[in-house]
């Protein structure tokens, strides 16, 4: 029996390692990840960052043949931003669209989202950080290209014109772009530019295509799992069974014999230590991985139990926790009649975000430098992960960012873990590339969940039928508590666990929200909309019942129960009344509508569906969406976002929709314990509609998700009579 | 160690592998071609799905071993197709794919669709694609998609 | 006698001879199935149940449903991905039985397997359309059912249970994805098909319906 052969001082110095470098690489601008630009405008309390200057050789190549390629400095997971960020560029540069090449960026400084200060995508953030900035950086760029065109010709810059990537002087010359490219890209970059009137765009707010399409339709596009270099080895990692234990001994005897195993080696992870084993081919490590009997150390480790969690948030919920929000009379609900009262609890599993394709990555140390390829959604974070466990500067590590399989938040992790276990193996394996690979169990079982969470709330209802008094108690642990973000945790309140409920844009004029944030040993993540998840879930239920309750219409009871300043909400309610009335007005038997409104991230949204039981689960025949997320740069990718979000959002309901512990032990394996959304449980039909507006552009990747859980099972209620407070949907 | 003679795309292949290793890792690691998508592993989700004598399997669960003589088609091959091309057109033109990674399986399910269907039902549809998982859930254009190439399929 | 006369005469003697010689065959076929006659119709009966456990083993009962899909699993599960029935019980295009199962077991991924994997049709079903089993005078009333059983008669009943590739699957039904064997009925082959001799000798009694 063979004991682990590592260097213990490896083992601390990596896990010291883990936090030290998350730390430094958020640069304190992570926190306006919970405070999202629009709030932390509003508030005045989040000092807006000095703008860079960003020099567009960086961001656009003209090539001679024509071909204009741009840099996109966020990772493309499915979103469609690898198409509408150079769609803004080529716009305000005035370039043939057929020629345009869109790549992604590798982590660099210059691609740092221009708010945050770290290169990123998440918080549906890209086209509202990003929009001026490309504009710019293809205003600039056209700018250079006439400059260059008019000094050729010797004439007056502003008696030139451009399009379809040509320049036109007055005196009837031209010139192609590609043929000015390399000159203008040497030319003086200047200080400001004027940028077009939209009513000039050609691009922004058209129904672009997908640049993406054709190759991810014939096999030929690859994604981080997909990559082949010469010479390159892959690993998987055996990883305990509860988070957190440690690798007492292991017998690799027979993993060892398999032919093209190259090595078996205990190594840190961010919970505990594992296993590793490198071989020629995935099969043979994960062979070779099923073959190692290892013993595991859990002292000191706690045990989650999904039962016994729910009995203890329950019982947590029953006592106010720390404030997010308290508005007016905090004694409201005391003198309201019980008869008047709801009182509502409810239960929310882990989920796993379980991207399409597992997390992986690849990795070649070379000594005094190192190359890494994946799809991340924190490329400079994970590039400096990389750069601590080999000993290396950020500078010297080279990280491309790969076409991603999806993510949802799941390629968005402070400690990089899936990095830095990488690293660690590749630093064994000099000049050899070698490709980490998550299986699909790794991740269904691997934490990073969206946490569970238990609300209580007491609402007191007025004479008028409206919510006077409203008590929420949130239960849930905290993304940030317990690494090194807690200090920008305000008073205790992680703002992800309580948004959507604490800043509610109803106007309830007594509103106490508060929070209680347990420690449990189950690493936890944000999950596509965060907070929203389940803050929408409550609160649009609990609308709904009202609504009921005073016999109200369910848009007529949010529209005024909703304030004033809610524009974008009472925008797209408006919307949708007018898109879906008169369908919700002639259901057949057994069909019912429901509605909800959600406003995350910057953007509204108002939903309603169409629903009947069929075979004991909600069928649902349609639904109609509006959206108000300010200028619709790409209608197209709106409408998909929105089509395919809502059916994402639909995960919650799944009957096996649950990440759940037994005895500290996941107890799901893979995507038949832990099932997603297939066709049959998606909507039929989605017609997504978009309120016309100038205003600044917020996002769609993440408002599409909170709206349909909640219309859904409000529908579902007037069918059946009864209450759905607990995900997920197991009966109807 | 075992040698397989394969038939790829009308290509032959010899390979030295585990006789236990599933075709789709001898496809992607063996043969360099990974069009063939790995999801699961256990041919829950569809991202796996070949032709093998022109039935859609999920090449994640079948060891090599059990091949046999059987021809092999993957995605790589529908550019050439004569079902396949509408299908990627439509797939196109529709505007269906997001992350993508799915999406190489949910077009061999519905090319294997169309030619025993040409002319599918929604329930047609629905009951032959409805285990392909999408994880971004474009399942709405995907529906789109198997109608406009279905019209247009003689 | 009269022409006429004779001919009834004649007629009435070749039907009843006739009639003799079906009560007589029929006398001795039954003898024939009976075969052994210290097997009796209470035997019988307990014959039939020991078969009856087995049947409404997941091994076998998971592919006898009453509905448009199989089952899996021995807590017997709806079939994961979704897949259905189709029209011959084989599954649909891109979802096809044999779109995962082959004609044998693949341990090393974990799907079982067996030549023509398909469901049993609809006149097989052992379920309730909620996924009940049915009670044993029900399951014994529609095996025994040749418009219904694919026309056996015991004999053929007797020669499907011994022989049956899917039927012998169900004692070697290979490996779960997680490595673990699967379950495998009460009795054994050996048990099964001595007890399905027993019950067909005893004429293949039927428990009464309650």
């Amino acid at each position: 029996m063979s004991t682990a052969n590592t260097n213990d001082n490896e083992l601390q110095l990596s896990r010291r390692s883990f936090l030290r470098v998350s730390m430094s690489a958020a640069g304190g601008l992570l926190v306006a990840l919970y405070l999202h630009p629009t709030a932390a405008a509003q508030e005045g309390s989040q000092p807006r960052p000095r703008p860079k200057v960003y020099p567009p050789d960086a961001f656009v190549d003209i090539r001679p043949d024509g071909k204009i390629v741009i840099q996109v400095n966020r990772l493309e997971f499915g979103q469609g931003v690898q198409t509408a960020l150079p769609m803004i560029l080529a716009d305000e540069l005035d370039a043939d669209w057929s020629q345009v090449v869109a790549e992604l960026a590798p982590a660099a400084d210059v691609y740092k989202d221009p708010l945050m200060g770290i290169q990123m995508v998440g918080g549906s953030g890209s086209i509202a950080h990003s929009f001026q900035q490309y504009r710019e950086l293809g205003a600039k760029t056209r700018a250079m290209l006439i400059a260059t065109a008019a000094e050729r010709w010797k004439v007056a810059p502003n008696k030139c014109r451009t399009q379809e990537s040509v320049v036109y002087g007055p005196g009837g010359q031209s010139a192609k772009y590609a043929e000015l490219g390399s000159d203008a890209a040497r030319s003086v970059v200047p200080a400001s530019v004027q940028l077009k009137n939209p009513s000039e765009f050609r691009l922004v707010g058209k129904n672009i295509r997908r640049l993406d399409s054709r190759p991810k339709c014939d096999g030929s596009l690859k994604f981080g799992l997909d990559l082949d270099l010469p010479n390159m080895k892959v690993a998987v990692v055996a990883r305990p069974p509860v988070f957190g234990a440690r690798v007492k001994s292991v017998d690799d005897k027979a993993a060892r014999s398999l032919e093209g195993v190259r090595d078996v080696f205990e190594i840190p992870l961010a919970h505990g230590t594992g296993v590793a084993v490198v071989a020629d081919k995935f099969w043979t490590a994960k062979q070779a991985r099923d073959q190692l009997k290892i013993e595991w150390d859990f002292k000191g480790v706690k045990r989650a139990d999904s039962s016994q969690l729910f009995a203890k948030y329950k019982e947590l919920a029953r006592t106010a926790g720390l404030s997010a929000m308290a508005r007016g009379d905090a004694k409201a609900l005391e003198g309201i009649d019980a008869s008047k009262r709801i009182v509502a609890e409810y239960e929310f599993p882990y989920l796993a975000h379980a991207p399409m394709e597992p997390l992986n990555t690849t990795i070649r140390f070379d000594g005094d430098r190192a190359e890494a390829w994946a799809g991340s959604q924190f490329q400079t974070i994970d590039q400096m992960a990389i750069g601590e466990v080999l000993g290396l500067k950020p500078e010297q590590v080279t990280f491309h960012t790969e076409m991603a399989g999806g993510g949802f938040g799941r390629r968005a992790v402070a400690d990089s873990h899936v990095q830095r276990e990488a690293a660690v193996i590749a630093k064994r394996f000099r000049g050899t590339p070698v490709k980490l690979i998550w299986t699909r169990e790794d991740d269904i079982r691997g934490g990073y969940y969206r946490p569970m969470h238990v609300h209580r709330v007491e609402v007191g209802i007025g004479a008028d039928g409206m919510p006077s008094a409203w008590r929420h108690v949130i239960v849930g642990q905290s993304l940030l508590a317990g690494t090194p973000f807690a200090q920008y945790m305000k008073d205790g309140v992680d703002n992800s666990a309580v948004e959507g409920a604490s800043d509610t844009h109803y106007n309830i004029p007594n509103l106490n929200v508060s929070v209680h944030h347990p420690t449990v040993n189950v690493p936890v993540l944000w999950w596509r909309s965060v907070g929203h998840t389940h803050t929408a879930y409550v609160m649009e239920t609990l609308i709904d019942e009202l609504a009921a309750r005073a016999s109200v219409d369910p848009i007529a009871y949010r529209q005024k129960l909703l304030k004033p300043e809610a524009k974008k909400l009472l925008a797209a309610l408006g919307l949708l009344d007018a898109k879906s009335a008169s369908w919700r007005r002639k259901l057949p038997k057994g069909h019912a509508f429901g509605i909800s409104c959600h406003e995350s991230f910057g953007t509204g949204v108002a939903c309603a569906v169409e629903v009947s039981i069929q075979d004991e689960r909600p069928r649902i025949h349609r639904v109609t969406v509006a959206v108000d997320a300010g200028i619709a740069v790409n209608p197209l990718t709106i409408e998909s976002q929105f089509q395919a979000g809502v059916a994402f959002g639909l995960s919650q309901l799944m009957e096996k929709g649950a990440i759940t512990f037994k005895d500290g032990v996941v107890e799901q394996r893979n995507f038949d314990g832990f099932v997603p959304p297939y066709m049959p449980d998606a909507p039929v039909a989605v017609d997504v509609h978009i309120v016309p507006s100038t205003e600044a552009p917020t996002g769609c990747g993440e408002p599409p998700v909170p709206v349909i859980s909640p219309a859904v099972v409000n529908a579902l209620s007037k069918l059946t009579g009864k209450r759905y407070r607990t995900l997920p949907l197991v009966t109807v | 160690m075992a040698t397989y003679q394969l038939t790829v795309n009308g290509e032959r292949k010899e390979v030295t592998v585990d006789p236990s290793t599933p075709l789709l890792w001898v496809l992607r690691e063996d043969l360099k071609m990974t069009g063939t998508k790995y999801g699961c592993g256990v041919s829950v989700c569809g991202a796996c799905t070949v032709h093998v004598n022109g039935v859609a399997t999920r090449s994640c669960m079948l060891p090599i071993s059990l091949l046999g003589e059987r021809a092999i088609v993957t995605i790589e091959a529908m550019n050439d197709d004569a079902v396949g091309r509408v299908v990627q057109d439509a797939w196109v033109e529709k505007d269906v794919v997001q992350c993508g990674y799915c999406q190489s399986g949910q077009i061999m399910s519905a090319v294997a669709l169309l030619k025993a269907t040409p002319k599918p039902t929604d329930t047609n549809i629905e009951e032959s694609m409805g285990g392909n998982i999408c994880r971004c859930a474009t399942y709405v254009r995907i529906r789109e998609a198997i109608k406009t190439a279905a019209a247009r399929l003689k | 006698m009269p022409r006429y006369r004779a001919a009834g005469l004649l007629i009435s003697i070749i039907i009843l001879a006739f009639g003799a010689w079906t009560i007589i065959a029929s006398a001795l076929g039954q003898a024939r199935e009976q075969g052994r006659s210290d097997v009796s119709r209470a035997q019988g009966l307990v014959a039939w149940e020991q078969v009856y456990s087995v049947l409404t083993h997941p091994r076998c009962i998971n592919c006898h449903t009453a509905t448009n899909y199989p089952q899996q699993g021995d807590d017997r599960h709806r079939h994961f991905a979704n897949v259905v029935r189709g029209p011959e019980g084989k599954g649909v295009p891109a979802l096809n039985c044999v779109t995962c199962h082959q004609e044998v077991n693949a341990d090393s991924t974990g799907v079982p397997g067996g030549h023509d994997w398909h469901l049993a049709p609809l006149s097989m079903k052992w379920q309730d359309a909620n996924d009940n089993p049915l009670p044993s005078a029900a399951i014994c009333r529609s095996v025994t059912d040749r418009s219904k059983n694919g026309n056996l008669d015991a004999q053929a009943l007797l020669k499907h249970h011994e022989e049956a590739v899917l039927v012998l699957w169900a004692w070697q039904p290979g490996r779960r994805p997680d490595g673990t064997m699967r379950t495998l009925p009460p009795l054994s082959h050996k048990e099964f098909v001595a007890a399905t001799r027993r019950w067909v000798e005893a004429g293949t009694p039927c428990p009464p319906a309650r």
